[in-house]
C-alpha cells in the first residue's frame, strides 16, 4: 500500500513539491519528481539541515514509515511521518472542492508517523483466548441443550463438560488480563448496557453458574431435574456469550473492528458454532455425531460468508486482516475452516475424517480470533487507518453540502 | 442551553438519564443525574499563542504527582514526552515546517506583517521559510465521552462540572477505555495497573482554583472557564487571526454537533488536527453500539436456530 498520492489527494502520481517532503531517505527520493533540492527562502540547505538534524519527519524513529518507504521507494509523495509542512492554509484539502493550489499537497496521516490511538493493552493469548473459549463454552451450551432435548445424551453430556471447562478457562484468562485482578468483582458493581463488557460480565456469571451446574449434574447423575433446567438456562444465554463478544471488540475506536461491527457478530456465532460442533464430534461415536457435524457445517458456512463479506465491506481498512501476522493467521483459518468443512461434508461416516474435521474447525475457531485480534492491533498502531476514513468521511460531508448548494 | 438554564427547568425529582438525553449534548452533567450543579468547565487551548514552554507538562506532573514515563530522546523536534499516556497528562507537541519552492505562501503578503506576534507567533513562515507550531494536547472531557460509556465498573464518571474522571479506588485496570477513547488519551500505567488520564484538576476546580496547567501557562494559551464562555471567546479569537491574516486558524471539537458532541476541552489549530495527532473526524464509538447490539441479538438468535436446525432430523447420522 503506498501511503502516498492516494485517496486524500485525489492526484496520485504527482509530487509534493510543496511542505516537507518524505521524511528521510525520500527528502531526496521526493526530488525526483518534487525538485526538492532547494529549499525555500533562500537559505539554502537550511531546511535540508533541520530535516536531517531533527529528523523533522520522524526519520528514524519509525521503522514502520521506513519500511514503508523502502517499498515503495522513491514514490516521494511528502507521506512520511512527520509533520507536513509549508502548507497552504486550506492547501490540505489538496485538489478537492474546486480550490486552486500552486501544488498539490501530500498529507501526513499523524504527528511524527504516531499513533493516533492507544492500540488495546489486553494481552495475548488471554483476551483472544477468551475470544474463542467463551464462543466454544457458548455455543456448546446450545448443542447441549438439543442434544438432551432430542435424546442424544452421550452428545449433551459432552458438550456440557465442554462448556463448562471452556467458560472456567475464559473466567481464568479474563482475571489475568486485569491490571488489578484482584478487583475483578467490581466488573459486578454496575450493570451498564453502554459497555458491552459490562453486560458481559453479567453473562458470563449467569452461563458460567448455570453451565457448571449442567456439567456437574450430567457427570454425576444427581439433580436431573435441576440439570436439566440449568441446561435450558445455559442453552438460552448461550448464544448471547459468543456473539456479545462482538460488541465487544467492535465498540472501541480501532478501526477494523469499529468499522467491521455490522459482520462481526454473525462471524463470531458462526465461529462459534464451528468450534463446539467441531468439538463435539470429535467426543462422540460416529453413530451420535450427526447434531454435533450439522452444527459444525453450518457454523463454519456462516463464518466464511460473514467473513467474505466484512472483508469486502471494509475496503482499505480490510487491509490489516489481509496482511502481515494476522494475514496469516486469518488464511490459515480459512484453509481450515474449508478443510474441515469438506470433510465434516463428505467423510461423516469415518471416525478418523470426523476427528480430523472437528480438530480442523476447533483450530480454525481459534486461529480466526487470534487474526482478528492482532488485525485490530495493527490497525490501531497504524495512523492512516484513523485518519484516511475520517477524512473520507468529512469529503463526503463536503460533498454532500456542495450538491445542496448547487441544485 | 447553560448549565442554569436547564437546572432551572429541571423538576425538583431527579431525572432519570432518558429524560434527560435531549439535553445531554449540552449539559452532560445534568444527563449524568446532577440536579443542581455547576456550570460545565473545560479547557480552551490556543495553539497561535503557545510558546512550547512545557510548563503546562511540569505544572501537571507537580501537582498530580504523575510519576516519570520515560526520559528519551525522541528526535521529534523539541518534543521528547512523545504523547498523552497513563503518566502524561499535558503534552505539548513540537511541529517544525518548513516552506519549499512553490508552495501556496499563506497569510498575508510578504513584509505586511506589522507586529512581532503576527510574524513568529501566529505561525507565519519566518525569513528562512520555516514556521514552528506548537500546541498542548490534554483529554477532551468529551460531551460524549466513549471511556465513560464503556467502562464496566463505573470507576470513569461524569462530574458535576461536566468532566470526566478515573475514580482510582474503582479501577480494576480491564482496559476498556483505552481503544474507545478516539484520541488515544487514556492509558493504562502497566507498574500500577489502572487506567489515568486527566482529571481537569478536579481537586482544584472543586476549591475554586483553575487547573494546574492552567495557572502555570505564561501566554494564556492555555484557558479555563465555563465551556459557554470559552466558545464565545475561542469565536472571537478565531474571527481575529483570520482577520489578521491567519486564514488557517481553525476551532477544533469546539462545535457541539461534532462526532463527540464537541469537547469540554477544544483548541484553536493553526492546521489539519492530524498534523498535530489529532483525529480530523472523530465519533464516539458508542454511536454505534445500539445497532451493534441489534446484530448481535440478530446473530444469537441465528445461533440458536442453527443449533435447532441441526437437531431436526430424528436420525442422529449425518
Amino acid at each position: 500500500m503506498s501511503r502516498a498520492g492516494g485517496p486524500e489527494t485525489g492526484r496520485p502520481g504527482t509530487a509534493a513539491g510543496n511542505g516537507i517532503p518524505a521524511g528521510g531517505p525520500a527528502g531526496a527520493s521526493g526530488g525526483s519528481a518534487g525538485g526538492n533540492s532547494d529549499p525555500a527562502g533562500g537559505v539554502p540547505g537550511l531546511a535540508a539541515r533541520v530535516r536531517e538534524r531533527f529528523g523533522v519527519h520522524g526519520r528514524g524513529q519509525h521503522e514502520r514509515d521506513q519500511h514503508e518507504r523502502d517499498q515503495h521507494g522513491g514514490d516521494g509523495h511528502g507521506q512520511a511521518g512527520g509533520p507536513r509542512g509549508g502548507n497552504g492554509p486550506r492547501g490540505g484539502r489538496g485538489g478537492r472542492g474546486g480550490e486552486q493550489l500552486v501544488v498539490p499537497r501530500a498529507r501526513p496521516d499523524s504527528y511524527y508517523g504516531k499513533p493516533i490511538l492507544k492500540a488495546p493493552v489486553w494481552r495475548s493469548p488471554e483476551v483472544p483466548g477468551y475470544l474463542f473459549l467463551g464462543g466454544l463454552a457458548g455455543a456448546s451450551s446450545v448443542l447441549a441443550g438439543f442434544a438432551q432435548a432430542a435424546g442424544n445424551h452421550k452428545q449433551a453430556k459432552a458438550s456440557k463438560i465442554a462448556a463448562a471447562g471452556a467458560i472456567g478457562l475464559s473466567g481464568v484468562a479474563l482475571v489475568a488480563d486485569l491490571g488489578r485482578p484482584e478487583r475483578f468483582l467490581n466488573m459486578l458493581r454496575v450493570l451498564k448496557p453502554s459497555s458491552p463488557m459490562s453486560v458481559g460480565s453479567w453473562l458470563i456469571s449467569a452461563f458460567g453458574g448455570a453451565a457448571a451446574a449442567a456439567a456437574a449434574c450430567a457427570v454425576t447423575g444427581r439433580l436431573p431435574k435441576a440439570g436439566a433446567a440449568a441446561t435450558a438456562g445455559a442453552a438460552v444465554v448461550g448464544p448471547a456469550i459468543c456473539t456479545y463478544t462482538a460488541a465487544l471488540i467492535c465498540d472501541t475506536a480501532v478501526p477494523a473492528w469499529h468499522d467491521a461491527h455490522r459482520e462481526m457478530p454473525y462471524l463470531f456465532a458462526g465461529s462459534a458454532a464451528s468450534a463446539a460442533g467441531g468439538l463435539g464430534m470429535m467426543a462422540v461415536p460416529v453413530e451420535d455425531a450427526g447434531q454435533a457435524i450439522r452444527f459444525a457445517v453450518l457454523g463454519a458456512a456462516t463464518e466464511l460468508t460473514a467473513k467474505s463479506l466484512l472483508l469486502r465491506r471494509l475496503g482499505e481498512i480490510a487491509e490489516p486482516y489481509q496482511s502481515g501476522l494476522p494475514g496469516q493467521l486469518m488464511e490459515a483459518a480459512e484453509v481450515l475452516t474449508a478443510a474441515g468443512l469438506a470433510g465434516a461434508v463428505l467423510a461423516s461416516r469415518s471416525r478418523t475424517a470426523i476427528v480430523l474435521s472437528g480438530a480442523a474447525l476447533v483450530a480454525s475457531s481459534a486461529l480466526t480470533r487470534f487474526g482478528i485480534f492482532e488485525a485490530g492491533l495493527a490497525s490501531a498502531r497504524d495512523p492512516k487507518y484513523t485518519v484516511r476514513p475520517q477524512r473520507e468521511r468529512l469529503a463526503a460531508k463536503e460533498r454532500a453540502k456542495e450538491r445542496k448548494r448547487v441544485p | 442551553m447553560t448549565a442554569q438554564t436547564s437546572s432551572q427547568s429541571n423538576s425538583p425529582q431527579r431525572k432519570p438519564p432518558v429524560a434527560a438525553h435531549s439535553a445531554s449534548l449540552h449539559d452532560p452533567a445534568a444527563y449524568a443525574g446532577y440536579e443542581d450543579h455547576p456550570p460545565r468547565m473545560g479547557f480552551f487551548t490556543d495553539t497561535s499563542v503557545c510558546i512550547g514552554c512545557k510548563a503546562c507538562e511540569v505544572a501537571c506532573k507537580e501537582w498530580n504527582y504523575v510519576p516519570e514515563d520515560g526520559l528519551n530522546l525522541l528526535g521529534m523536534s523539541y518534543d521528547n514526552t512523545g504523547g498523552l499516556g497513563a503518566s502524561t497528562w499535558r503534552h505539548v507537541a513540537f511541529i517544525e515546517q518548513i516552506k519549499r519552492p512553490g508552495d501556496a505562501v499563506p497569510g498575508r503578503p510578504e513584509g505586511s506583517g506589522d507586529s512581532v506576534l503576527t510574524e513568529s507567533v501566529l505561525g507565519e513562515f519566518s525569513a528562512d521559510g520555516s514556521r514552528w507550531l506548537m500546541s498542548s494536547n490534554v483529554c477532551k472531557h468529551c460531551t460524549e465521552s466513549a471511556c465513560l460509556d464503556v467502562c464496566p465498573t463505573g470507576a470513569l464518571m461524569r462530574t458535576e462540572f461536566g468532566t470526566v474522571v478515573v475514580q482510582s479506588d474503582i479501577c480494576n485496570g480491564c482496559g476498556y477505555c483505552i481503544p474507545a477513547c478516539p484520541f488515544g488519551v487514556i492509558d493504562r500505567r502497566e507498574e500500577d495497573g489502572r487506567a489515568w488520564k486527566c482529571t481537569l484538576c478536579y481537586d482544584r476546580i472543586g476549591d475554586g482554583l483553575e487547573p494546574a496547567c492552567a495557572k502555570a501557562c505564561p501566554t494564556q494559551s492555555i484557558q479555563f472557564g465555563p465551556v459557554d464562555e470559552l466558545r464565545e471567546r475561542a469565536q472571537l479569537r478565531v474571527a481575529e487571526l483570520h482577520e489578521a491574516g491567519e486564514p488557517g486558524a481553525r476551532l477544533y471539537l469546539e462545535d457541539p454537533d461534532d462526532g463527540i458532541g464537541g469537547g469540554g476541552a477544544f483548541f484553536l489549530l493553526l492546521d489539519e488536527p492530524e498534523v498535530y495527532g489529532l483525529p480530523p473526524d472523530p465519533v464516539v464509538t458508542t454511536r454505534d453500539l445500539p445497532r451493534m447490539w441489534r446484530h448481535v441479538a440478530a446473530a444469537a438468535g441465528a445461533l440458536l436456530i442453527g443449533g435447532l436446525a441441526a437437531s431436526l432430523r430424528r436420525d442422529l447420522r449425518p
